[in-house]
């Protein structure tokens, strides 16, 4: 097994202590930064998600896993020089207002930001004006809206019009997730993209800043 | 023991197809399949229909009671699709879903459970957020039996619903809900509970066998109200089993005739 496929196996099991020791190693060597994430820290989580998206892998082992590249990323992103910490891009996410679920936006994020997005997580109960201000503050490429209920999947209407009055809207695709939410639902009130769970929403903002 | 069969919800893809088409007799199909299978009530839940609600729900609430005479669950955090459910409701007591301690939906809600004199399920949240341990629910359910019972509300129909969470994404989901709901017995001896537990095994494998061991270890803590798919005769098989084993079921003849109804054939 070559050194990034340790580091990437340690990642895919979730092992903490593995992934720290596999990456300092890396580094020790002198391999280059970018490499250690690339070849290593994202190359575990490449086998995590087709394997979470089979059913073979369940939420607590992906968040374990997530959290685990999280200790490497740590160590690693301190050593990148700015250019090459460039992301695959930025990410603005939070669920609309009047609702409080965040297992799933969460889940999102974690994979999103795995996936070597920049990820800006305003949180739950984020009001049309949070979106707003957030798209002017961070000027992602997306923004992602979540919703679990019948009752709040409306305000991700009342956040898009937010964004028309405001001028921003042309400014970002605007994607929208959570259990209530279809891709109907997103034609329907005007969303650029809709996905059924978070490996998905990887694909599909990976798909959109390819443009 | 109550049992609100939970099938009837627009959010399931056949129920959202036949009340597309105005598929009357599918829904009562449905309808007449939970009550033989041991449901007390049943749920009706429109909630996805976002822009015709009211419309669905009567349609809804008339066809089911055109094929049961068995009371109903009306299901929706919006104020007019509930009134709209309750005025039709023709069979017993009717049964709201739900109330919650934040201030717009419990002052819209409670004049409903007053007029029609019904069941109230209450759900352990407020203003401040969805609860993570007991003793944030117990600071709502302390709130609202207050308020519930000074407005002139019996005990008796409470339902507390203590919000069951993920364990896949909190350890301590489970553990929290069997706390609470032996705090809320413990100091309101009188109320009823009711949750809907599937959300415990959300992101795990084999939901099914954690939802039933859920529903036995709430039982065991008070639970004393499901709603569920009545149609799952494991499920049901387990929550028979767990009513004579705490001493609910007088000479084990619920149990007995389950068995007789076939719902323990493939054990041995």
């Amino acid at each position: 097994m070559s050194d990034f496929d340790s580091l990437a196996q340690a990642v895919f099991h979730g092992d903490f202590d593995g992934v720290v020791s596999a990456t300092k190693n890396l580094l020790d060597r002198g391999v280059n930064p970018l490499d250690v994430i690339n070849k290593g820290l994202l190359a575990g989580m490449d086998i995590v998600a087709p394997k979470f998206k089979a059913g073979e892998m369940f939420v607590p082992e992906v968040m374990m896993c997530a959290k685990a590249l999280g200790e490497g990323m740590k160590i690693v992103q301190p050593l990148l020089s700015s250019s090459e910490a460039a992301s695959a891009g930025t990410v603005v996410i939070g669920t609309v207002a009047g609702d409080l679920h965040d297992i799933g936006k969460n889940l999102v994020v974690m994979i999103l930001k795995s996936g070597g997005f920049n990820v800006i997580d305003l949180g739950v109960d984020v009001s049309p004006e949070g979106f707003v201000n957030a798209i002017k503050e961070h000027s992602p490429q997306i923004v992602g809206m979540s919703a679990l209920l019948t009752t709040t999947m409306v305000n991700m209407k009342k956040t898009l019009d937010a964004m028309e009055a405001a001028g921003v809207r042309d400014k970002v695709k605007v994607i929208i997730g959570g259990a209530p939410v279809s891709q109907s639902f997103a034609d329907e009130i005007g969303a650029d993209g809709y996905a059924p769970d978070a490996m998905a929403a990887k694909e599909l903002c990976a798909k959109i800043i390819k443009g | 023991m109550l049992i609100i069969g939970e099938l009837i919800n627009t959010s399931r893809k056949p129920i959202k197809e036949a009340v597309e088409k105005r598929d009357a007799g599918y829904i009562k199909k449905i309808a007449k399949e939970q009550i033989e299978a041991g449901a007390h009530y049943i749920d009706v839940n429109c909630g996805t229909m976002v822009f015709n609600e009211v419309e669905m729900m009567e349609w809804l609430v008339t066809n089911v009671q055109d094929a049961v005479e068995a009371p109903l669950c009306i299901d929706s955090p919006n104020p007019e699709a509930l009134e709209a459910g309750l005025r039709l409701c023709r069979y017993g007591q009717p049964m709201i879903n739900s109330i919650t301690d934040e201030k717009e939906r419990f002052d819209k809600v409670l004049p409903l459970v007053l007029k029609y004199r019904a069941k109230i399920v209450a759900l352990c949240m407020d203003d401040t957020g969805m609860p993570d341990t007991a003793e944030d629910r117990m600071r709502v359910a302390r709130n609202l039996h207050a308020k519930l019972t000074a407005a002139g509300v019996p005990e008796e129909d409470i339902y507390f619903d203590p919000l069951v969470k993920p364990v896949s994404s909190v350890e301590t989901a489970g553990i929290e809900v069997l706390e609470t709901i032996k705090m809320i017995k413990e100091q309101y001896p009188k109320v009823h509970f009711t949750c809907g537990l599937s959300n415990v095994s959300y992101g795990l494998p084999n939901r099914k066998v954690l939802n039933r061991y859920f529903v036995v270890q709430t039982m065991a803590m008070g639970m004393d109200g499901y709603i569920l798919d009545p149609t799952d005769r494991d499920m049901m098989g387990a929550i028979y089993a767990s009513m004579a084993l705490l001493g609910q079921d007088a000479y084990c003849m619920g149990y007995i005739t389950a068995h007789r109804k076939g719902l323990y054939r493939h054990e041995s």
